[in-house]
């Protein structure tokens, strides 16, 4: 053997001896993310409007949404592959992709979140609302009926207690 | 005549996870036929593409493969765009070239380390993924994923590389290329290595060309066809010189990986030098309606994206040629009166990727 082979093994020989391990001691030792790294997906269940877009767009499936009374949000996530394409869909931006794999395991982990208001509180909200909203209606028709002579001076205020019940709707 | 019996071969087999299984006939110790059959890890993505919408299935296609995965998601948002004539901003397409052999480098590197594996040099295939670590780490820093980036969409990229990301990938980019130097010495020049690749599963030019191999299988025979000279992205502006070798045999093979990851590196290097500023990507209207075909160089080889749209949200058709399916042939030829012991050998120097073979 060449002795420049022989002085390259002792040089890696020594090396190894003196240096630390390139592997770290995970899980003892924590890892560091680097920002923006693809882990799992968080819900600010607070702004969400239950609007289904985050469902119909996941690849695989992983979304299931329960519009209200029910309203949850619920996540597959062993089916989930972090693709994120929930994250730049969803219209109020409650999404997020945050650090921290997935543990592995053979069994399936549905995480379901329950938006607030919801059930028994949300039914009581939803009857109060179609109360006001007839009640703008009437007022409506009995402002049309008022204006009679003039009915296009008498339709523009008119308009505006509906538009206004229709604005509280969306909110909620 | 010495007496023949019928070797199977995998689907599982040490040497490496991906189910191929060959039916190898053996006179003595040599191989004089060899019959291969794959379908172990069909997904059925053909049909799949229908029940998606096209952007949605972006994040589909790119999961063809998992060492692969950019070069798939970009061929099918290429042919997307293709379609729907979409002009990409110029810094996404220096981006995707960026991920693109950011790709190529782990790719190459795997293989590296997957070929010390099979020749049992276990302190090699160490080496080779401890250096494939970092870029690992340079593609969850820009990317998020680590081998599935999920960055590509139709119409151009979702993130952006800032320049600290840039000056993290150029210093990671010294040392891999100085890590690289005694492996690639090692690789070249030990007499063990040596004694198992020079000379061994010979594809002539000829074969390889009339077998129709793509990739570093067909340039380690001297064919100089390299998918990158087309210019899609931003290779156009690149300098981008095939890298070929003449012997054809293991060896070959191990030499032109090699200096391929030295050309990526390079490739790397000039792409952050030159990336203009600008948009990462423009708003998408419409449906695709139409065909279009794309071809592009993963690590592999040349694949082939073909995607029809009919007018609404969801594919038609989505098909994918595979550079293992194309060297499939050929790696059957090499086995054809190789040794035994060097089977395991031989089909990793094609670097088989059989699960995005069958999707
Ligand atoms: S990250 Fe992708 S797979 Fe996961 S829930 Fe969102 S869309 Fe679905
Ligand atoms: S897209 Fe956003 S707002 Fe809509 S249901 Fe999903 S999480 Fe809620």
């Amino acid at each position: 053997m060449p002795k420049s082979r022989i002085m390259a093994f002792t040089w890696a020989t020594v090396k190894n001896l003196f240096s630390k391990p390139v592997t770290s001691k995970y899980p003892a030792e924590p890892i560091a993310y680097p920002e923006g790294s693809r882990g799992h997906i968080e819900i600010d269940i607070d702004d969400c409007i239950s609007c289904g877009i985050c469902e119909k767009s996941c690849p695989p499936r992983a979304i299931t949404v329960k519009k209200p009374p029910e309203g949850t949000w619920g996540i597959e996530r062993m089916d989930c592959i972090a693709c994120g394409y929930c994250v730049s869909v969803c219209p109020k931006k409650c999404l997020h992709m945050v650090e921290g794999y997935q543990t592995p395991g053979g069994e399936k982990i549905v995480d379901t979140f329950q938006r607030p208001h919801m059930g028994e509180e949300y039914i009581k909200a939803q009857e109060e609302k179609k109360k006001a909203a007839l009640a703008a209606a009437a007022a409506k028709k009995a402002a049309a009926g008022n204006a009679g002579t003039a009915p296009a001076a008498g339709a523009a205020p008119a308009a505006k207690p509906a538009a206004a019940a229709t604005t509280q709707k969306e909110q909620t | 005549m010495a007496k023949r019996s019928v070797v199977p071969f995998g689907p599982q087999h040490p040497v490496l996870p991906e189910p191929i299984h060959l039916d190898l006939v053996l006179e003595d110790e040599t191989v004089i036929d060899v019959v291969p059959s794959i379908g172990f890890v069909h997904r059925g993505l053909e049909s799949l593409v229908k029940t998606k919408d096209y952007n949605e299935f972006e994040y589909v296609a790119e999961r063809v493969c998992g060492i692969c995965s950019f070069g798939h998601g970009n061929g099918y948002a290429e042919a997307v765009e293709k379609i729907m004539g979409i002009e990409v901003p110029r810094r996404a397409k220096y981006l995707r070239t960026i991920w693109l052999e950011m790709n190529r480098i782990h790719s190459h590197l795997l293989w590296c380390g997957l070929m010390a594996d099979a020749f049992g040099f276990e302190n090699l295939f160490y080496q080779c993924w401890r250096i494939r670590e970092k870029i690992l780490d340079m593609a969850e820093l820009t990317t998020g994923g680590r081998v599935i980036y999920s960055t590509n969409m139709v119409g151009g990229v979702r993130r952006d590389i800032t320049p600290e990301m840039g000056r993290a990938i150029l210093s990671t980019l010294d040392f891999i290329e100085k890590e690289l130097v005694p492996i690639r010495r090692t690789f070249l020049s030990d007499y063990s290595v040596q004694e198992r690749t020079r000379g061994v599963g010979v594809l002539t030019k000829e074969q390889a060309h009339d077998l129709g191999c793509c990739g570093p299988f067909a340039r380690a025979s001297g064919i100089n066809c390299d998918m990158r000279l087309l210019g899609y992205d931003a290779y156009g502006e690149l300098e981008v010189e095939p890298i070929t070798a003449t012997e054809g045999d293991n060896y070959a093979r191990c030499k032109v990986r090699l200096d391929e990851l030295f050309q990526s590196i390079s490739l790397l290097r000039q792409a952050l030098e030159k990336i203009p500023e600008g948009d990462i990507s423009v708003p998408v209207k419409g449906n695709p309606d139409g065909d279009a075909f794309v071809r592009l160089e993963q690590p592999r080889g040349e694949a082939v994206y073909y995607v029809e749209g009919v007018g609404d949200k969801f594919i038609n058709r989505f098909r994918v040629r595979t550079p293992t399916f194309a060297n499939l042939a050929g790696l059957c030829e090499t086995i054809k009166g190789a040794k035994y012991a060097d089977v395991p050998l031989l089909i990793v120097t094609i670097d088989p990727c059989i699960s995005c073979t069958e999707r």
